[in-house]
Protein backbone atom coordinates (compact mmCIF):
# COMPACT_ATOMS: atom_id res chain seq x y z
CA UNK A 1 0.00 0.00 0.00
CA UNK A 2 2.56 2.44 0.29
CA UNK A 3 4.25 2.00 -3.09
CA UNK A 4 0.91 3.32 -4.09
CA UNK A 5 0.99 6.14 -1.84
CA UNK A 6 4.15 6.65 -3.30
CA UNK A 7 3.19 6.49 -6.72
CA UNK A 8 -0.15 9.04 -5.79
CA UNK A 9 2.31 11.50 -4.29
CA UNK A 10 4.08 11.31 -7.37
CA UNK A 11 1.09 12.23 -9.31
CA UNK A 12 0.01 15.05 -7.02
CA UNK A 13 3.49 16.47 -7.29
CA UNK A 14 3.36 16.69 -11.06
CA UNK A 15 0.19 18.18 -11.09
CA UNK A 16 1.37 20.80 -8.59
CA UNK A 17 4.27 21.43 -11.43
CA UNK A 18 1.33 21.90 -14.15
CA UNK A 19 -0.47 24.21 -11.91
CA UNK A 20 2.92 26.01 -11.65
CA UNK A 21 2.60 27.14 -15.09
CA UNK A 22 -0.44 29.06 -14.67
CA UNK A 23 0.81 31.19 -11.38
CA UNK A 24 4.04 31.99 -13.66
CA UNK A 25 1.69 32.88 -16.96
CA UNK A 26 -1.95 34.03 -15.55
CA UNK A 27 -2.63 36.62 -17.64
CA UNK A 28 -4.14 38.37 -14.36
CA UNK A 29 -2.65 38.56 -10.82
CA UNK A 30 -5.95 36.87 -9.50
CA UNK A 31 -5.29 33.98 -11.45
CA UNK A 32 -1.78 33.43 -9.74
CA UNK A 33 -4.05 33.61 -6.17
CA UNK A 34 -6.23 30.91 -7.74
CA UNK A 35 -3.03 28.95 -9.08
CA UNK A 36 -1.46 29.17 -5.84
CA UNK A 37 -4.86 28.12 -3.77
CA UNK A 38 -4.91 24.67 -6.22
CA UNK A 39 -1.50 24.22 -5.40
CA UNK A 40 -2.23 24.62 -1.98
CA UNK A 41 -4.66 21.87 -1.94
CA UNK A 42 -3.10 18.98 -3.59
CA UNK A 43 0.04 19.74 -1.29
CA UNK A 44 -2.56 19.51 1.62
CA UNK A 45 -3.21 15.54 0.18
CA UNK A 46 0.63 15.13 -0.38
CA UNK A 47 0.88 16.28 2.74
CA UNK A 48 -1.06 13.61 3.97
CA UNK A 49 0.37 11.09 2.20
CA UNK A 50 3.97 12.03 3.34
CA UNK A 51 2.47 10.91 6.70
CA UNK A 52 1.49 7.82 5.50
CA UNK A 53 4.68 6.87 3.86
CA UNK A 54 7.17 7.75 6.46
CA UNK A 55 4.45 6.45 9.06
CA UNK A 56 4.28 9.29 11.20
CA UNK A 57 0.86 9.79 10.80
CA UNK A 58 -0.04 12.10 14.01
CA UNK A 59 1.95 14.51 12.96
CA UNK A 60 1.45 14.89 9.31
CA UNK A 61 -2.35 14.62 9.93
CA UNK A 62 -2.03 17.96 12.28
CA UNK A 63 0.34 19.25 10.13
CA UNK A 64 -2.29 19.07 7.32
CA UNK A 65 -4.84 20.67 9.43
CA UNK A 66 -2.70 23.57 9.92
CA UNK A 67 -2.07 24.41 6.26
CA UNK A 68 -5.92 23.73 4.92
CA UNK A 69 -6.49 26.33 7.27
CA UNK A 70 -4.01 28.62 6.43
CA UNK A 71 -4.42 27.97 2.34
CA UNK A 72 -8.22 28.75 3.30
CA UNK A 73 -7.38 32.21 5.01
CA UNK A 74 -4.73 33.40 2.30
CA UNK A 75 -7.20 32.82 -0.29
CA UNK A 76 -9.97 35.19 1.32
CA UNK A 77 -7.61 37.72 2.65
CA UNK A 78 -6.23 38.06 -1.10
CA UNK A 79 -9.68 38.39 -2.13
CA UNK A 80 -10.56 40.89 0.40
CA UNK A 81 -7.59 42.53 -0.79
CA UNK A 82 -8.95 42.66 -4.14
CA UNK A 83 -12.15 43.87 -2.98
CA UNK A 84 -11.26 47.48 -2.47
CA UNK A 85 -8.75 48.12 -5.52
CA UNK A 86 -11.21 49.27 -8.56
CA UNK A 87 -8.15 47.27 -11.16
CA UNK A 88 -6.50 44.39 -11.79
CA UNK B 1 -11.63 -7.68 4.06
CA UNK B 2 -10.25 -7.18 0.89
CA UNK B 3 -13.42 -5.04 0.01
CA UNK B 4 -12.40 -2.08 1.85
CA UNK B 5 -9.28 -1.90 1.08
CA UNK B 6 -10.60 -1.71 -2.80
CA UNK B 7 -12.93 0.77 -1.80
CA UNK B 8 -10.34 2.66 -0.62
CA UNK B 9 -8.05 2.44 -3.42
CA UNK B 10 -11.03 3.23 -5.39
CA UNK B 11 -11.77 6.41 -3.72
CA UNK B 12 -8.46 7.53 -3.58
CA UNK B 13 -7.70 6.90 -7.77
CA UNK B 14 -11.28 8.77 -8.12
CA UNK B 15 -9.71 11.27 -5.97
CA UNK B 16 -6.52 11.58 -8.59
CA UNK B 17 -8.59 11.56 -11.34
CA UNK B 18 -10.90 14.87 -10.10
CA UNK B 19 -7.79 16.16 -9.53
CA UNK B 20 -5.73 15.60 -13.05
CA UNK B 21 -9.42 16.64 -14.40
CA UNK B 22 -9.52 20.06 -12.07
CA UNK B 23 -5.51 20.69 -13.35
CA UNK B 24 -6.63 19.90 -16.82
CA UNK B 25 -9.61 22.40 -16.76
CA UNK B 26 -7.15 25.42 -15.03
CA UNK B 27 -4.71 25.34 -17.66
CA UNK B 28 -7.22 25.00 -20.56
CA UNK B 29 -10.04 27.14 -20.14
CA UNK B 30 -9.88 30.03 -21.72
CA UNK B 31 -11.31 32.74 -19.02
CA UNK B 32 -10.75 33.43 -14.95
CA UNK B 33 -13.98 32.71 -14.61
CA UNK B 34 -14.11 29.22 -16.27
CA UNK B 35 -10.44 28.48 -14.75
CA UNK B 36 -11.81 28.93 -11.50
CA UNK B 37 -15.27 26.62 -12.62
CA UNK B 38 -12.54 23.80 -12.53
CA UNK B 39 -10.50 24.46 -10.12
CA UNK B 40 -12.72 25.09 -7.46
CA UNK B 41 -14.64 21.97 -8.02
CA UNK B 42 -12.52 19.58 -9.11
CA UNK B 43 -10.00 19.95 -6.32
CA UNK B 44 -12.82 20.41 -3.62
CA UNK B 45 -14.27 16.72 -4.62
CA UNK B 46 -10.56 14.96 -5.23
CA UNK B 47 -9.60 16.49 -1.76
CA UNK B 48 -12.52 14.78 -0.58
CA UNK B 49 -12.90 11.65 -1.95
CA UNK B 50 -8.63 10.84 -1.56
CA UNK B 51 -8.78 11.99 2.61
CA UNK B 52 -11.79 9.88 2.86
CA UNK B 53 -10.66 7.13 1.34
CA UNK B 54 -7.22 7.43 3.83
CA UNK B 55 -10.09 7.58 6.97
CA UNK B 56 -11.51 4.40 5.84
CA UNK B 57 -8.20 2.78 5.00
CA UNK B 58 -7.19 3.77 8.77
CA UNK B 59 -9.62 3.26 9.97
CA UNK B 60 -9.87 -0.75 9.12
CA UNK B 61 -6.24 -1.87 8.64
CA UNK B 62 -4.39 0.08 11.27
CA UNK B 63 -7.34 0.61 13.40
CA UNK B 64 -6.36 4.25 14.13
CA UNK B 65 -9.68 5.74 14.45
CA UNK B 66 -8.36 8.89 16.04
CA UNK B 67 -6.66 9.34 12.95
CA UNK B 68 -9.13 9.17 10.58
CA UNK B 69 -11.73 11.44 12.78
CA UNK B 70 -8.92 13.77 12.08
CA UNK B 71 -9.04 12.82 8.50
CA UNK B 72 -12.70 13.46 8.15
CA UNK B 73 -12.41 16.74 9.62
CA UNK B 74 -9.65 17.88 7.11
CA UNK B 75 -12.28 16.43 4.73
CA UNK B 76 -15.22 18.08 5.73
CA UNK B 77 -13.23 21.48 6.30
CA UNK B 78 -11.97 21.45 2.97
CA UNK B 79 -15.58 20.72 1.50
CA UNK B 80 -16.80 23.75 3.39
CA UNK B 81 -14.04 26.08 2.75
CA UNK B 82 -12.73 25.41 -0.53
CA UNK B 83 -16.30 26.72 -2.12
CA UNK B 84 -16.17 29.68 0.23
CA UNK B 85 -12.93 31.24 -1.03
CA UNK B 86 -13.76 30.16 -5.01
CA UNK B 87 -16.69 32.39 -3.79
CA UNK B 88 -15.02 35.21 -1.97
CA UNK B 89 -12.08 34.89 -5.32
CA UNK B 90 -14.39 35.47 -7.87
CA UNK B 91 -16.39 37.98 -6.31
CA UNK B 92 -13.28 39.93 -5.65
CA UNK B 93 -12.42 39.30 -9.34
CA UNK B 94 -16.42 40.29 -10.52
CA UNK B 95 -15.79 44.11 -8.44
CA UNK B 96 -12.21 44.79 -9.77
CA UNK B 97 -13.91 44.21 -13.35
CA UNK B 98 -12.51 41.06 -14.83
CA UNK B 99 -14.84 40.46 -17.60
CA UNK B 100 -15.91 37.00 -18.44
CA UNK B 101 -14.99 35.35 -21.70
CA UNK B 102 -17.56 35.53 -24.82
CA UNK B 103 -17.94 33.87 -27.69
CA UNK B 104 -17.25 37.24 -30.10
CA UNK B 105 -14.10 37.35 -28.46
CA UNK B 106 -12.88 33.99 -30.14
CA UNK B 107 -13.26 35.32 -32.96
Amino acid sequence: MENFYLGVSILLCMLVLLCLYRVIYGPTIIDRIVGVGAIGTKTLVILVLIGFIYGRIDMFLDISIAYALLNFIGTIAAAKYFEGRGEI
Amino acid sequence: MEIVKVISVILILGGCFFFITGTIGFLRFPDFYSRMHATGKGDTLAVFMAVIGFAIYQGVFHGAILDSIKLVIIAVFVFLANPTATHAISRAAFRCGVKPWTREESK
